[in-house]
């Protein structure tokens, strides 16, 4: 990781300390933000710059972050993108679908709008150029390891093309495309993300071994065919992303296989609640304790049950002492009865009880 | 008077009280359904708006030895800290705005523009007041430890100096402020823990450090020989924000009218209770828009007090539904012009310089039960206590 130039610098270092104690307790970006916002080192934000459509429900996001941003991320990583919607952000997660560092001035992400999904559908056809998003660093250890093993395997359904995609195009770019089977099911041909640029780069190199599937016609890559697609799967390493059910059914046949080691996965889509659940599985940070709770237990109380340090003052609501983020699932406000459901939302857990499973980040 | 029971005070039946809950928390409902883009082009009007009154203020004071040129300056600059620390700070702090899920404008990290530090105000501030709020021997605004502000309060020959105590508050507010988390009366009795204490102290410091900083070394320096001028004019701003934002808050609870109440009220105190209290405990000015806005729309301190954390904007719109409740349940709503709210909180705080036996007026006179004060080994434990704050678990 590259630090970003103010860091590496010792003047300029002085330089923004000298800004900061000018400006506290703001900081100097507040009010560069005023004139320029890519110009905030609060957080990160980018500019959208262009919306390519890939598929009729689907675009890709060419964004160019504003400062503090380092190109150098992993291929196979996604980000967070904050879109403003009606006065408040909502936060996604997306794979990155850009090559690293060599594009060098903008990122891609790309969205598939889904049925239910207000805000895919808002990214896909309603984002201007122009318009000025918040984003998260990259993160996620979908990866593939440099260099690449020797014979790779990818499983793919939907919209789980889009980290695929950034390892694909990294590799071609660097020379290493090793033997890889991309097995990639959609709907339909129109419904196939890249699908053009993919049959292009199966051309062009021998080692990339492209198996489109249409599941409108062909139904579902089960498991107990993955042989017909890939006869040496047993010795490949494999990436699989793509919807739940999918994920599951290779985890288990690999499982079955004593192979699992092999299996890299990666899980975007969040279940959501059907809006009548009332309690469920509270998980206490990201890999913490859990508990069941009914739909009456307030999360502060789960937390103190599990043995969590909760944090809390007025505990009726008044203080957000209590206020945590909800990193997924849904809770509801015994107050109003509201649901609130937005990764990264602050919720005030004294006062919402579970409406289905839900994390907590602490 | 210090009332022992919000019920029998207000002379409501059960169901009544119950029915006024509900009524509140239907409001609350429907002002978080609709909040919007609107509130959020407001919130974001204000901030531009401050932010470029400071740039102002700080750069016409590069011209601070030319007498207009420091009281125009001067004046941009207070105003800025005005609008920074009520419409700002103060309701950025209590979580009014955390619904848009916009990290810069979150309650979790906000820092405002004076000497206390954030994370000890949303103790003292949005956690004790508020929950406790009037409530004698649980909310330190109550006088915030250095004034009598009730007859309950025992008098003491010291309190016969209230009227200069009040005048230096009010100068040096924010550092009064900056004082109130540390809770001294806790620390007289010597209950405070020490870690925390010196946590807090360090804390203190470093804020009070870095504003000082800001305002009486760098920006003086910065205009060179215009060093003194440039430093009197940024001390006289805070003078003039300390000033103003002490005049707004005491209007909150200490015009006649705005009742206190004993820690018997806390017990089993159900939210239909406690919204009760924070009616009759608060108090409202009246003024235009502008007004309303410089005072973070604390003339609104009734519905700032019922729902804290919706966004101040609406307060005005609150309002007409909480009079309305007001009027039909026959429940007082204490209001009036901003000059009678703030003579009759400065009357107040001169006649309790006295002890009562001096003064003649009863501000209760509806309340014929006489109690004996508690004395504090009676009390009960401080239920200030009892949370577990970021600041108390982190020591
Ligand atoms: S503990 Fe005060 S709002 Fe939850």
């Amino acid at each position: 990781m590259t630090a970003p130039l103010i860091e590496r610098s010792a003047a300029l270092r002085r330089l923004r300390q000298l800004g900061k104690a000018m400006t506290t307790p703001l900081s100097p970006h507040d009010y560069l933000a005023l004139i320029n916002p890519l110009w905030s080192q609060r957080e990160l934000r980018g500019r959208i710059d262009q919306v390519v459509p890939e598929t009729e429900r689907a675009a890709t996001l060419v964004i160019r972050p504003g400062w503090g941003w380092s190109f150098d991320h992993a291929p196979g990583q996604y980000i967070g993108i904050g879109v403003e919607m009606d006065g408040r952000f909502h936060w996604r997660s997306y794979s990155l679908s850009s090559v690293p560092l060599v594009e060098g001035k903008t990122v891609s992400i790309t969205v598939k709008a889904m049925p239910e999904g207000f805000l895919s559908d808002h990214l896909v056809n309603g984002l201007a150029p122009g318009t000025i998003v918040r984003l998260a660093a990259p993160q996620g250890d979908f990866i593939v390891p440099d260099p690449p093993p020797a014979k790779m395997l990818m499983l793919v359904g939907g919209s789980g093309i889009t980290p695929i995609m950034s390892i694909l195009r990294t590799l071609e770019r660097r020379g290493t495309l090793p033997d890889v089977v991309l097995a990639y099911s959609a709907l339909h041909e129109a419904d196939m993300m890249f699908h053009d640029e993919l049959r292009e780069l199966a051309e062009r190199t021998d080692s990339l071994h492209f198996v489109p599937r249409f599941t409108e016609d062909e139904g579902m890559l089960t498991a107990d065919r993955l042989v017909e697609v890939s006869p040496d799967w047993q010795e490949r390493e494999a990436w699989a992303c793509g919807p739940g059910p999918m994920l599951d059914a290779f985890s288990a046949h690999y499982e079955a296989h004593g192979l699992l080691d092999h299996l890299h996965v990666e899980r975007f889509t969040l279940a959501k609640a059907d809006g009548t659940a009332s309690g469920g599985t509270v998980t206490f940070g990201v890999g913490g304790p859990s508990v069941e709770v009914d739909g009456a237990t307030t999360l502060l109380e789960a937390g103190e049950k599990a043995g969590v340090n909760m944090l809390f003052g007025c505990r009726m609501g008044i203080c957000h002492t209590c206020d945590a983020p909800l990193a997924s699932g849904t809770v509801r406000d015994l107050r109003s009865g509201a649901e609130h459901g937005e990764p990264n939302e602050y919720i005030q857990t004294c006062v919402s009880v579970a409406a289905g499973d839900c994390t907590l980040t602490l | 008077m210090a009332y022992a029971d919000v019920r029998e005070y207000t002379h409501l039946t059960d169901d009544e009280v119950d029915a006024i809950g509900a009524e509140l928390d239907q409001i609350r409902a429907e002002i978080e359904a609709s909040r919007g883009q609107a509130d959020r082009d407001y919130i974001l009007r204000i901030i531009t708006l401050q932010r470029r009154l400071a740039a102002a203020g700080r750069i016409t004071l590069f011209a601070s030895f030319f007498p207009p040129a420091w009281l125009l300056g001067t004046a941009l600059l207070g105003s800025a800290k005005i609008l920074e620390n009520m419409e700002l700070g103060h309701n950025a702090m209590h979580g009014q705005w955390d619904w848009m899920n916009d990290p810069e404008i979150h309650s979790s990290n906000w820092e405002w523009d004076t000497t206390q530090p954030a994370e000890q105000w949303k103790h003292s501030h949005n956690y004790i007041h508020h929950q406790f709020t009037n409530v004698l021997g649980h909310d330190n605004d109550v006088g915030y430890g250095i004034l009598r502000m009730s007859r309950d309060q025992k008098w003491h020959p010291v309190n016969l100096g209230q009227p200069i105590y009040n005048a230096l508050l009010a100068l040096f507010f924010e550092y009064g402020v900056a004082l109130h988390d540390l809770d001294i009366e806790a620390i007289r009795k010597g209950e405070k823990d020490p870690k925390l204490l010196i946590k807090q102290l360090r804390q203190i410091r470093g804020k009070v450090g870095r504003q000082a900083l800001k305002d009486y070394v760098m920006y003086p320096a910065l205009t060179g020989p215009f060093f003194l001028s440039t430093l009197t004019a940024n001390f006289t701003a805070n003078i003039i924000r300390n000033v103003w934002t002490h005049g707004i808050i005491f209007c909150g609870h200490f015009p006649d009218g705005a009742v206190h109440f004993t820690e018997e009220e806390l017990e089993d105190e159900t939210r239909a209770e406690w919204y009760l209290r924070q009616m009759l405990g608060s108090a409202n000015f009246e003024g235009g828009k502008l007004l309303h806005v410089m005072s973070g729309q604390l003339g609104y301190q009734i519905e700032h007090h019922l729902f804290p954390d919706l966004p101040s904007n609406r307060y005005a719109q609150i309002s007409v539904k909480v009079k309305d409740i007001c009027q039909r349940y026959d429940i007082p709503y204490t209001t009036g012009p901003l000059y009678r709210q703030y003579g009759q909180t400065l009357r107040t705080i001169l006649k309790l310089s006295l002890p009562n036996r001096r003064t003649t007026d009863n501000p209760a006179p509806e309340s014929a039960r006489k109690r004996r004060r508690l004395e504090d080994s009676e009390r009960p434990v401080r239920r200030s206590e009892l949370g577990k704050w970021s600041g108390a678990a982190s020591v």
